[in-house]
């Protein structure tokens, strides 16, 4: 199973000359064995550990001000990291509408 | 986003300042004489608050340290061994809690290069209350075990600024004793090198708390003290300024003659530990320079009596807000004396604080000023 992962333009550089980003520079493509959203970023960070970092807490728990959307849902309102993907699902991590 | 700044063309003996702000950092040089800011770099990580800075110029290295973060995807700590015109990779330094520890990491708020005669041991202070620590050069990091487990800890309230440990007081010649400070919890102390930890808030008032005198939960502001009185501290707290002469154990009142005891900044004079200077504010609920008037207070007697310096300084209009780490002290003698504001601008004075200009306005707003001067 492939699932898509869209970053930010903020977490880029953290894939970008490693030779791991697939295609364009904003998308990873990880082969999770569970899954899941958790499953996906569980992947993600074996390759990427800074990234996973700037997406969620030591506790594994999306920072506050983080939104990740299966296709245009919001995991938030779904399951939260247990939320289901497909394979060729897409994960896009976006910062939230807030600060100053 | 703004264009990449360089790093200053500075060389042994110029005077740095580093500004950290909400927006980023912003580094300044001048030269010895201190006589104008020949030059401004930055943003460095604009749109990021960076709320730490520092110099380590220990074992010969010139290394300055940053803990650049955003509310989205937390913080980092990065380092630039050519001041600013490159940083190490955002992932370069890992500072994070043990999974296990329930905790997750909010912001640097301190890094404090530790004693002279171990140039590879580092402190940081960060939020939620923690310290963590490095002893190879800030390559790997850890959090002491004893603080992070305190039993107190389900009881550490977090203040207006957050559960942030943001004063490190390595004993100068005891490697085994420190103190920290953080709101709110107050003053605790280690005698065995971290491993346990005890309040140390006898005298300090707990204005927002039925008890007034608590064991712990103060809301201490900002402590400091010279190394070579290391035994004597200054403290500013939420409501109340305080010295101590037994490195904590007791403290007493010393707001003699200040328009508030109320402020958040505190510094001691590099040559003279008797010497203080501190920016009191209006009350926790204003937190404004009094009758809008821009006064830093200073003490030549360890607190018997405050005097306001003014020189320089706009005494009218001018309301204002210091924070805890926006006011300094440079390494010279007299002393260069730094502070920022909320409202972005950035004073200096180059003769212990009888006159004060405008270093730099139209900053965003300040939350860290440090200032080395560089060997």
């Amino acid at each position: 199973m492939t699932v898509t992962i869209v970053l930010p333009a903020q977490l880029r550089d953290l894939v970008r000359d490693r030779g791991s980003a697939s295609g364009e520079a904003d998308t990873v493509r990880v082969e999770p064995a569970e899954s899941t959203v958790g499953g996906a970023l569980r992947t993600l960070g074996e390759r990427h550990p800074a990234v996973l970092d700037r997406i969620v807490t030591e506790q594994f728990q999306v920072r506050p001000h983080v939104n990740l959307f299966v296709g245009r849902e919001n995991i938030r309102w779904n399951e939260g990291l247990d939320t289901p993907v497909d394979d060729g699902a897409e994960v896009t991590i976006l910062p939230a509408v807030s600060g100053g | 986003m703004p264009e990449k700044p360089g790093g200053l063309r500075a060389q042994s003996g110029d005077t740095v300042l580093m500004v950290g702000t909400t927006k980023g950092a912003f580094l300044l040089r001048s030269g010895p004489d201190r006589e104008g800011w020949e030059e401004l770099e930055g943003p460095h990580f604009p749109g990021e608050e960076v709320y730490s800075l520092a110099l380590d110029q220990r074992g010969g290295r010139r290394r300055l340290w940053a803990a650049p973060g955003n509310p989205f995807f937390g913080c980092t700590l990065r380092h630039s061994d050519d001041l600013g015109d490159s940083w190490s990779e955002e992932d370069a330094h890992s500072v994070r809690f043990p999974e296990e520890s329930g905790l997750s990491m909010k912001r640097i708020w301190q890094i404090w290069p530790g004693r002279e005669v171990d140039p590879d041991h580092l402190y940081l202070g960060v939020e939620p209350a923690c310290v963590f620590e490095s002893r190879d050069g800030g390559a790997s990091w850890a959090p002491l075990v004893g603080f992070m487990n305190h039993e107190h800890r389900p009881k550490w309230e977090p203040g207006n600024g957050g559960l942030c440990l943001h004063t490190l007081i390595p004993h100068p010649r005891d490697s085994a004793r420190m103190l920290v400070a953080f709101s709110t919890g107050g003053v605790y102390g280690t005698e065995d090198g971290g491993a346990s930890w005890a309040p140390r808030n006898k005298g300090v008032r707990a204005e927002f708390l039925p008890d007034k005198h608590p064991e712990f939960g103060q809301c201490v502001h900002k402590i400091d003290h010279h190394p070579d009185r290391p035994e004597t501290l200054f403290l500013q707290n939420h409501w109340g300024l305080y010295r101590s002469d037994d490195w904590g154990a007791s403290w007493n009142d010393i707001a003699n003659g200040v328009p508030s005891d109320f402020g958040f900044a505190l510094s001691v004079h590099p040559h003279r530990p008797e010497t203080v200077y501190i920016v009191p504010l209006e009350s926790d609920e204003y937190r404004c320079t009094p009758e809008a008037r821009l006064r830093v207070y200073r003490t030549a007697d360890g607190g018997g009596s405050w005097h306001a310096l003014t020189e320089g300084l706009p005494q009218e209009d001018a309301w204002e807000t210091v924070l805890r780490d926006a006011l300094c002290t440079d390494s010279r003698d007299p002393a260069g004396v730094y502070f920022g504001t909320r409202s972005g601008k950035l004073w200096a004075s180059r003769d212990d604080g009888d006159s004060w200009s405008l270093a730099q306005e139209g900053l965003p707003p300040v939350v860290c000023v440090k200032a080395a001067v560089l060997s």
